[in-house]
């Protein structure tokens, strides 16, 4: 009690401009976050666009078109898709990530279907969704045949709902 | 006041006497009651603390060196690989041990006034430990961190809105790389650590506010005390020291898993998610992604954070599950959804898929809204039942809550043992 009468002599009642420095404190504690928080997401955006830069527009060659009869798929190794001739005889090149959750898919020769190690999904040669639980088709990537060689521009994956004719090349 | 003399005491009683009493309840001591786990999680975080700073001497975050830094910790007389080992079994049972701890804490009725915000801080924690595992699960960069993390931040990307830049923020890229390594570095030994630490200060602080363990209570008005100094922390050192020689000796005969470099041009053949989220890719086989990444975990987590506040659903304070009748309706609640489960995907597996009727109506019918009305409804039907036998509020409760506990572990224990390759069903574990 003694001790409280003390306390209460030597330190009256706050002042007001102590409540006022409380709120200061506050408010750079605030600025001192958002600021790192800024600080932050440029740093990650900083390395996005360094990402983004490196990798530009790629078209890499896939041999000649000749090489490969209607139904064939073969792997493309230093794109990570898969190259298929359909029954029409038109082109198209796969991604190799499937659409379920990113898991490498391989192509199953005897069954003639794209399968997903990860969840079983099975995809068909123009990777259409043949069995769940993938949802979308496998993506795409554009297909150019010049002097009967094939390139592929590996930069960007399409992303589709279905599968139509447009995505795929004709010699 | 000033006329009672203070006994001078050491540094370390000093310590103790911060986060103890001088005296406790005695009825808190007893073993049964609490079986330790708070202590031991805390053990276990003081291992982690110890010997991840260890292993920041041996491993190197760089994603061309991280692999051969692992393979170089086994190498020679180096003592580096134990202590991964330590490492990795530590993590992976304090996930174990933090889950019982939880469980303990709400099946002894410990959600009383003054206790509640320590179950949320108890619950971030125990988020922050399955966050701390999976950022630290990249790191060996072999095959299994590689595809177990390509999996979950593709599951992320489902969540709706928020997904795909979470995702994207989280592997720093389109796909798992040097990027996500870096992240995942940073968050595993720059963020976690001070976050859990500073709850874990608080938890502590609170439960000594609350006055110490739940106790029952007939006894609260004139309970005995025991002395903190030597009956508890005897107790604590028995616990804490027998858990880290039990770990120890475990670490040095079994290696911690390491599979070869990890290769983004081939998944292995299954793929798995780090164990404890295996019943999320297990639910990812049989509902809507939406639905199973993040309807209904997050639903289970609301029901898990909203115990304290439901009305009437603490359980009876320092007595497990509120009695012997209470007993007996949470291991069957809980057994109930272990087997329901399992007999779900059993049939989803076999009939449902085989004979194509998995998409009756859209996939957000058939593989969404009705499995989670039909979850509700079961919940529903089970309080209903309790309520209609008599069993208190609380009771009805913890049957819906432990009927719940018995659908993830159902799903977590298919997924990790009776899936092969391609996902098939089947005994797989006996193979090998």
């Amino acid at each position: 009690m003694e001790q409280d009468q003390q306390l209460r002599q030597d330190y009256p009642e706050q002042p007001r401009r102590r409540t006022l420095l409380n709120r200061l404190w506050s408010l750079i504690g605030l600025l001192a976050f958002i600021e790192l928080g800024w600080l932050g997401s440029s740093i990650l955006k900083s390395r996005k666009t360094r990402n983004t830069q490196l990798q530009g527009t790629k078209w890499i060659e896939a041999g000649r078109a000749e090489a490969l009869i209607t139904g064939d798929v073969k792997a493309v190794p230093e794109g990570m898709l898969f190259l298929a001739r359909l029954e029409d005889g038109g082109f198209i090149a796969l991604s190799r990530t499937c659409t379920h959750l990113g898991c490498a898919i391989s192509w199953d020769k005897e069954q003639e279907k794209f399968v997903c190690p990860c969840h079983g999904s099975t995809f068909d040669r123009a990777g259409t969704v043949l069995s769940s639980p993938a949802i979308r088709p496998l993506d795409f990537y554009q297909v150019r045949i010049e002097n009967g060689h094939i390139r592929i521009d590996v930069s960007k994956a399409h992303r589709r709902e279905s599968f139509d004719p447009s995505q795929t090349t004709r010699v | 006041m000033s006329a009672k003399i203070r006994q001078p005491h050491s540094p370390i009683s000093g310590f103790i006497f911060h986060l103890h009493p001088r005296k406790v309840a005695a009825e808190t001591i007893r073993f049964t009651l609490s079986f330790g786990l708070g202590g031991m999680a805390a053990t276990l975080f003081l291992v982690l603390a110890v010997t991840g700073v260890l292993q920041l001497l041996s491993y190197s975050s760089d994603s061309t060196a991280a692999y051969q830094s692992i393979i170089l910790m086994y190498a020679g007389s180096s003592l580096a690989g134990f202590i991964r080992n330590v490492h990795h079994w530590a993590g992976n049972l304090l996930v174990i041990v933090a889950l019982l701890h939880l469980l303990r804490v709400y099946l002894t009725g410990a959600l009383g006034q003054g206790r509640r915000l320590n179950w949320l801080i108890g619950c971030t924690l125990f988020l922050l430990v399955l966050l701390a595992n999976f950022t630290g699960y990249l790191l060996p960069w072999d095959q299994l961190a590689f595809w177990a993390v390509t999996i979950f931040t593709n599951m992320v990307t489902y969540v709706p809105l928020i997904g795909d830049p979470l995702g994207e923020l989280l592997r720093g890229s389109n796909e798992v790389g040097p990027a996500t390594l870096a992240n995942f570095f940073a968050i595993h030994v720059g963020l976690i650590p001070p976050l859990i630490i500073i709850l874990l200060i608080y938890h502590f602080w609170l439960i000594r506010k609350a006055g110490g363990l739940v106790r029952s209570r007939n006894g609260e008005a004139h309970a005995p005390m025991v002395p903190t100094v030597p009956t508890l922390i005897s107790r604590e050192a028995a616990v804490g020291f027998g858990l880290c020689a039990l770990l120890f000796l475990f670490s040095a005969l079994v290696d911690a898993p390491l599979d070869d470099i990890a290769n983004p041009g081939q998944s292995p053949n299954p793929a798995k998610a780090a164990w404890y989220f295996m019943g999320l890719q297990e639910l990812l086989l049989h509902l809507h992604p939406v639905f199973a990444i993040c309807i209904v975990p997050l639903l289970m987590l609301l029901l898990l954070a909203m115990l304290p506040f439901l009305r009437q659903a603490a359980l009876e304070p320092g007595i497990w599950c509120g009695g012997s009748r209470g007993r007996w309706t949470a291991a069957s609640s809980f057994l109930a959804g272990l087997l329901g489960v399992i007999i779900w995907v059993i049939v989803d597996e076999f009939v449902f898929k085989i004979s194509g009727s998995e998409h009756f109506l859209t996939p957000w019918l058939s593989r969404g809204i009705v499995p989670l009305l039909s979850l509700i409804f079961i919940s529903g039907l089970v309080y209903r039942l309790l309520r209609l036998r008599k069993s208190p509020p609380s009771e009805s409760v913890m049957a819906v809550t432990l009927l719940c506990l018995g659908i993830v572990c159902g799903l977590t224990v298919i997924g990790i043992w009776f899936r092969g390759p391609g996902m098939a069903l089947g005994f797989f574990f006996l193979k090998g």
